[in-house]
């Protein structure tokens, strides 16, 4: 009667313990799918991931100079090389790579670098763009924040940088013009 | 204190900070009267659709814009791009309809069985205010989208204040942050519109604080004479408002999911234009019974009164109403104008949404005055000359001795409210 | 309990017969059949295809539909290179270029349907001072919807009752509030000649243009309804099995 009330307990113990989990295990997994959306909506929307590729003419570019384009919101690095730099990126040792990768994997036509211009450290945009800029001890590309070195392939020599300045997937439309993505 | 728990962890902490002590003692053994009805569900689902109100708004305004030239579209960029965009904002809208419907019905619980009575005074005011920072709330958080609807109705409604005398003007033009609805007073609504949900939840935990301090009313309006009357709140009362979370959810979600647009206005899927008015201004639903007190009188400055008045007479309510039962179970003639007095509410809505002419401006009027005659005539009379019933010795009498009421108060209680 | 169940029932009804009376403001729509109606409602993609064809190539001459992009015309059916042929046919202004200049170029998946007017003045202007509103909201922009939308295409006569002032400019129609508007009828026999190979009757076309706007309007219906289907059974067996444990739990209080 009254004082029963207060404690739950009797004989259908085990099929209300039995009901309990069931009903708390089904609620759980509910709860956690509900909350699915919620997060993805945090990802790239259609609009976001529907970016259309970038397309750049190269026939400005002149042998040594460089531009950086956006793509994706991020700067992309292409350089005109010249034959000295050629050369120098593709004499080098692999023992002497943090992050081993042969030039020639590297590059589409062996004068074009095209590659994200994001340091792999922390995400910087290195210098080494410009004429006036550093270039760092390798001649390619040098970070400001944290000081990593990147050659004229755009591979990590010295520095915190774990790897190579990622070159993105691109394609040449005609003999100078590029769409990358 | 902590010596109950014996989980090392737990007791480590609740030493420091007594978190499992405070959710044991107001989430576990509060006790709860058992004879409450599901009526009583309502409190508890209020406090889940402010969660889940929320949780949507803030992932939605990660992807809003409040700006006039790009809110309209970022709303649709989340209606059609982000993931699920759809369905956050479909909960969002829906959710404030929601809202309104659980809240109006726990008050009009509160109404019938006399839980506004010392000393649940404080308990009310709360709630009161619960309401009126939903009000704001909702108004705001409906101009965000720049629809038609969004602009005319912050048009309208922040015209009100101009019919204050003398500063009526230079508050309004406060309040807009320029000469007309714009761009600074969309900004401010959706950072007030962020701000004052959590207004809310402070004050839904002060109404909390305040209604374990005077425990629940129940359906006989009469105290708990000892632990036989009472139920420890979990498990009985977890399970029971868990269950109505349920039931409450598919009721949510049909709308959600087959009926989105139900509540909503299609001139609201126009963008804001300041040089047309829509044919039709209409509040959403939940403010349809103020907006008709509103029009009920011929004067602009008597309407804004008469409108907030409908709102500031409900806090006296405790004391307008000189009965000293509680529960309109006991009261014969409290409960017949109980229900007429919802009548009129639900005509005031009905008004609300009709145009101002013809029959409807003196049915409005009626209604409107009918509202007030409830409160400031009716009940302090009715109390004064009601003869109400025997009330039961305690909640369990009428079970042990076969009283005044059916037996079985606990368990179908939706048959006995 | 009962008398809370029928001022329940009255509340509904009030509000529902509030919006309703509000809804119509105009003449009565008839109701039509949809695909896309009920609780497992889908687009009918012939129907989305064809409503397409009739936009771009009759609609779109005066009405825009800015939220909608040639990517979203995957959704009704086209394969990626169709859509991309689809949208090469539209040339649109980008830029500026190096040289600071705009230019244009083919309509790529990513750029937003080719609106035919610069702007509102624009459009104006070549509409005598009519605005054809935009198409990408219309299905849910007016009371009636769907059905408003078919009625006012189809809607149209040649000449008005008698005693009709019809003005300058304007055309008859049964469907539009104040029957006056300045848009002509769009759709005759034959009007286009669907890709398919479906006749195009005036009700053919009708259904299929509201078809399109519909979806341009609600592109996340199926994905909605599907969903729901998911949901409401989830919640069916989870709220079953709370009252289940509920009752067994308060079994033994009286």
């Amino acid at each position: 009667m009254a004082e029963a009330a207060t404690h739950a307990a009797g004989q259908g113990e085990t099929r209300r313990d039995f009901l309990l989990y069931a009903t708390t295990a089904v609620g759980t997994v509910g709860t956690a799918l509900a909350l699915w959306p919620f997060v993805h909506s945090m990802n790239p929307a259609a609009d976001v991931l529907a970016l259309s590729s970038t397309e750049v003419d190269l026939a400005p570019i002149a042998e040594g100079q460089s531009v950086t384009v956006t793509w994706r919101g991020k700067p992309v690095f292409i350089r005109h090389r010249t034959k000295e730099e050629i050369e120098k990126a593709r004499s080098v040792q692999d023992s002497a790579l943090p992050d081993p990768q042969k030039d020639e994997d590297r590059v589409k036509k062996p004068e074009w670098l095209v590659m994200i211009g994001v340091c792999t450290h922390l995400g910087c945009v290195p210098l080494g763009q410009k004429a006036s800029d550093p270039k760092g001890e390798f001649e390619g590309w040098f970070c400001p924040c944290h000081g990593s070195h990147y050659d004229t392939s755009g591979r990590i020599r010295k520095g915190p940088a774990p790897t190579n300045l990622p070159v993105p997937e691109y394609a040449f439309l005609t003999d100078t013009t590029i769409k990358i993505g | 204190m902590s010596g109950e728990f014996n989980n090392k962890t737990i007791k480590w902490v609740d030493d420091r900070l007594p978190i499992f002590t405070m959710l044991k003692h107001s989430a576990v053994d509060y006790p709860t009267p058992k004879n409450l009805s599901y009526w009583w569900n309502f409190g508890s689902l209020a406090g889940f659709v402010l969660v889940i109100m929320i949780l949507s708004g803030i992932f939605l305004a990660m992807n809003y814009t409040a700006n006039t030239s790009m809110a309209f579209e970022s709303v649709e960029r989340i209606m059609r791009d982000v993931n699920y965009g759809w369905l956050l904002r479909y909960l969002h809208a829906n959710g404030g309809s929601m809202f309104f419907i659980v809240v109006y019905i726990h008050m009009f619980r509160g109404m019938y069985y006399g839980s506004y009575k010392g000393p649940r005074e404080l308990l009310w005011w709360l709630g009161l205010l619960i309401m009126v920072a939903m009000m704001a709330t909702a108004f705001m958080g409906y101009v965000l989208p720049w629809g038609q609807m969004s602009f005319w109705g912050a048009t309208v409604i922040t015209n009100l204040f101009s019919a204050i005398p003398l500063v009526g003007d230079y508050i309004v033009t406060w309040l807009w942050g320029g000469f007309s609805v714009d761009n600074p007073t969309l900004n401010r609504f959706f950072a007030l519109h962020y701000l004052l949900p959590f207004v809310l939840f402070a004050l839904v935990f002060l109404h909390l604080v305040a209604l374990h301090a005077v425990k629940s009313n129940n359906p006989l309006g009469i105290d708990p004479k000892g632990p036989q009357d009472t139920i420890p709140f979990h498990p009985y009362f977890t399970i029971k408002d868990l269950y109505g979370m349920g039931v409450f959810m598919m009721v949510y979600l049909a709308f959600v999911f087959w009926a989105p647009d139900f509540f909503g206005e299609p001139d609201n899927y126009i963008p804001a234009n300041p040089m047309v008015t829509p044919a039709h201004i209409v509040p959403e639903w939940y403010f349809l019974p103020f907006y008709a007190i509103l029009r009920a009188v011929p004067d602009k400055l008597g309407g804004v009164i008469m409108m907030f008045g409908s709102i500031i007479v409900l806090f006296f309510l405790p004391w307008l109403d000189t009965s000293k039962v509680k529960s309109g179970r006991f009261r014969p003639l409290y409960k017949q104008f109980f229900w007429l007095f919802v009548i009129d509410c639900l005509v005031l809505g009905y008004i609300g949404a009709k145009p101002a002419e013809g029959a409807y401006v003196l049915i409005g009027q009626i209604a409107t005055a009918y509202y007030f005659f409830h409160f400031l005539v009716l009940l302090p009379l009715i109390g004064k000359i009601e003869k109400t019933k025997p009330l039961p010795h305690s909640i369990s009498a009428p079970v042990l001795k076969g009283g005044g009421i059916p037996a079985g108060a606990t368990a179908k209680p939706m048959e006995k409210a | 309990m009962r008398k809370v169940i029928i001022s329940a029932l009255t509340a509904v009804g009030l509000t529902a017969a509030a919006t309703g009376a509000l809804a119509s403001g105009g003449p009565a729509i008839e109701k039509q059949s949809w695909s896309w109606q009920g609780v497992f409602g889908t687009y009918d993609r012939g129907a989305l295809q064809r409503g397409w064809q009739i936009y771009s190539t009759i609609c779109a001459s005066c009405h825009s539909m800015d939220l909608l992009y040639y990517r979203n015309l995957m959704e009704i059916g086209f394969t990626e290179e169709q859509v991309k042929t689809i949208a090469a046919g539209y040339e649109v202004t980008d830029g500026p270029n190096d040289n600071g200049e705009m230019f244009t170029r083919p309509a790529r998946l990513s750029d937003p349907l080719k609106a035919p007017f610069a702007n509102e003045q624009a459009a104006r202007a070549a509409n005598n001072g009519a605005y054809p509103p935009d198409l990408s909201l219309i299905a849910k922009a007016r009371p009636g919807g769907p059905d408003y939308a078919y009625a006012l295409l189809t809607g149209y006569k040649e000449t008005p009752p008698a005693g009709f002032a019809l003005m300058e400019g304007m055309y008859y129609n049964e469907a539009f509030p104040g029957h006056q508007i300045a848009m002509p009828a769009q759709l005759y026999e034959g009007s286009v000649t669907y890709a398919d190979g479906t006749p195009a009757t005036i009700e053919q076309m009708g259904k299929d243009i509201v078809s399109f706007l519909n979806f341009a309007a609600q592109p996340e219906l199926e994905a909605r309804k599907a969903l729901g289907v998911k949901v409401m059974l989830f919640l069916l067996v989870l709220t079953g099995m709370m009252y289940a444990l509920k009752r067994k739990i308060w079994a033994d209080v009286h």
